[in-house]
């Protein structure tokens, strides 16, 4: 049976009315004053805003790196933060329920393509042999199965970064946070990631939030939010190139 | 669950072997100075045990012919052969000096021996015993001396007849044994112009100068009839203790029993030498910590973007520390493998018997583990610091 049929459906992710506050008095400073997104399951959204306007601080929020300061956090079917993160294990979360990509790819050096993928189910405690049989269905539908073996000095960039998203999905996860994933890439690579990262959000039915500078992407979210001052507005997007 | 600590040394053992190298060769230096000590503590043993004695006779108030000058009339040996328990009694002096062989010195203790009696080599490796009363010569190989060799001693030419080993002073010096006569002679022995001037004092001397008197005196200036101790065997069933008292209480020597010989050469003779030893593995130890701590804190510091990224897809903390003990205790046992053979190749070069015990390799891998893993907490503490939102932009 193939292990990624066993996606559940019905995930996504929802935030009502977070905010973020760092210090106290009158050295406070709002980072995130009314932040309100739904992603759906399958669905691709893009976060675009200025430097400072508290991207990092959403995205750290919803990769229960930092506590936010009140709101409301619902992943897949569970709420996950009400006032107070609701989940005791967030080191858990984060690998089980979360997927991230970075604006590098940071894989692991040590570790050859397939145990960069197949470290997520290890580390949940999957056996070994199903994790590493998971993530080359994983790169095979990504399109780097060819280089499992390799290690990731030998990839190129295009490569590194399918990879890992090949590693943010591994564990199924109902939501994927990428942190500028097209930075690094030019125009033709940059839309070929995004591509793929549609691709397998249908695919998987996984809530997908890009977090994005670059302008020659943004014109392909069907949906944006928008994030000033620490609030977010959603806009619909021209969804080009994907139809 | 794979080793994340193998596949990283894997991935960098070019740099993780030569780190260990480099520590193992720390690690042989420290074995080496534990086998050094351990040298000192055999050849104190040793010349003990091949001496043959049961008991030392020496000056009263002192500390035997080893650690402390001794000198004893040679004739007492026969008084002692008379008292009970006595199997065997024999003169013994010792001396160190330069050996002289061709155009080479050799710093030797030159011990003066009856043949066939207690002090003399207990075996030989090469060639035969002193029979001759003089001039003939038994050396430790270690001198480099050879068979039919003739070396200087003083004014005196002696043949190398045997050869024998392991026998050394308590300083590490190889022995040379030659007829006792000639020891007493060569360690009271003046130079011509020396001689001639004590005898002209004595003779200016208006006490000395009478008739029978002068010669008298001159004979006596002339020769020695000293030697360093007397070295005892007991009978069998008789106890070494038993046998020592009444010569201490009736001829008021001192003697010593193999046992408080034994404790005089570990503990006082080497003592400073063995707490000098031990400040410099104290030392070498401390350097070792140090560098396995900082060897690993590097490592584990440019790993600080990967340890980001692994915390924030949720490794656990047990699994990063771990991953970071396991490459110090690697470390530990590459440079203790290293360390281990170095020592055992390089330890027959040093001039000084140099003794490496399992037991001590043993210690000393327990000890090398431990101080990498105490070693390792500094990188782990620092790994464990790390925020996982580094790996998040901004």
């Amino acid at each position: 049976m193939n292990t990624l049929s066993s996606y559940k459906e019905g995930r996504g992710i929802i935030i009502e009315g977070m905010r973020k506050r760092y210090g106290e008095g009158e050295t406070a400073v709002d980072a995130l004053k009314e932040v309100n997104m739904q992603v759906m399951p399958g669905e691709v959204v893009g976060l675009i805003g200025p430097s400072g306007s508290g991207k990092s601080t959403l995205l750290k929020a919803l990769g229960a790196v930092i506590e936010p300061t009140a709101g409301r956090m619902t992943l897949g079917s569970e709420v996950i933060y009400d006032n107070r993160w609701l989940i005791k294990d967030l080191r858990a979360l984060r690998r089980d329920k979360i997927g991230f990509v970075f604006q590098a790819p940071y894989l692991i050096p040590f570790l050859d393509v397939t145990d960069n993928v197949a470290l997520l189910p290890m580390l949940a405690g999957r056996p070994n042999g199903e994790s590493r049989q998971r993530a080359v269905e994983l790169l095979e539908a990504l399109d780097v199965a060819h280089r499992a073996k390799a290690m990731p000095s030998q990839l190129s960039g295009g490569e590194q970064q399918r990879v890992a998203i090949a590693r943010a999905l591994v564990n199924q996860p109902p939501v994927i946070l990428a942190d500028e994933p097209t930075a690094p890439l030019d125009s033709e690579r940059a839309l070929s990631v995004i591509r793929i990262l549609n691709q397998m959000a249908e695919q998987y039915q996984t809530a997908i939030i890009v977090v994005t500078h670059d302008e020659k992407i943004i014109p392909t979210f069907k949906r944006i939010y928008h994030i000033r001052d620490g609030k977010t507005h959603e806009e619909m997007g021209e969804g080009k190139g994907f139809d | 669950m794979i080793s994340l600590a193998a596949r990283d040394i894997q991935h960098a053992w070019g740099k993780f072997v030569f780190t260990g190298v480099g520590l193992g060769l720390l690690i042989g230096v420290t074995l080496t100075m534990a086998g050094v000590y351990r040298g000192m503590v055999d050849d104190a043993k040793v010349l003990l045990n091949n001496s043959g004695a049961d008991l030392w006779v020496v000056q009263q108030k002192t500390l035997g012919p080893y650690a402390e000058p001794s000198s004893v009339h040679d004739d007492l040996y026969r008084s002692i052969l008379g008292m009970p328990g006595v199997a065997s009694a024999a003169n013994v002096t010792y001396l160190t000096m330069q050996v002289r062989q061709g155009e080479r010195d050799v710093r030797a203790m030159v011990v003066g021996i009856v043949p066939d009696g207690p002090g003399a080599p207990a075996y030989l490796v090469a060639g035969r015993q002193i029979t001759r009363s003089h001039y003939e010569a038994v050396a430790d190989i270690a001198t480099g001396f050879k068979l039919n060799q003739v070396i200087r001693i003083r004014r005196h030419d002696y043949t190398v007849v045997g050869l024998t080993r392991r026998m050394v002073s308590s300083g590490g010096d190889p022995m040379v044994f030659i007829p006792l006569r000639d020891a007493q002679e060569a360690q009271f022995l003046k130079d011509n112009d020396a001689i001639i001037n004590e005898r002209n004092r004595s003779a200016a001397n208006p006490a000395f100068n009478q008739t029978g008197v002068l010669d008298a005196v001159i004979n006596s200036q002339s020769s020695n009839p000293f030697v360093n101790a007397v070295l005892v065997q007991v009978k069998p069933g008789f106890s070494a203790e038993k046998v020592a008292e009444p010569i201490r209480r009736w001829k008021r020597f001192q003697v010593y029993t193999r046992a408080q010989m034994e404790e005089i050469l570990v503990a006082k003779l080497i003592a400073t030498s063995s707490k000098q030893i031990g400040m410099f593995l104290v030392i070498l130890a401390i350097v070792s910590a140090a560098i396995v701590a900082f060897i690993i804190y590097t490592l584990t510091m440019g790993k600080i973007r990967e340890i980001a990224v692994l915390k924030l897809i949720g490794t656990r903390n047990r699994t990063i520390a771990a991953m970071i003990m396991q490459q110090a205790v690697g470390l530990g046992v590459i440079g203790f493998v290293v360390g281990k053979v170095s020592a055992t190749v390089w330890a027959p070069m040093f001039p000084k018997y140099v003794l490496l015990e399992p037991g001590d390799a043993l210690r000393g891998f327990v000890a090398i583990i431990i101080i990498c893993i105490l070693a390792s907490l500094l990188a782990i503490r620092a790994a464990l610091k790390v925020d996982p939102a580094e790996a998040i932009g901004g």
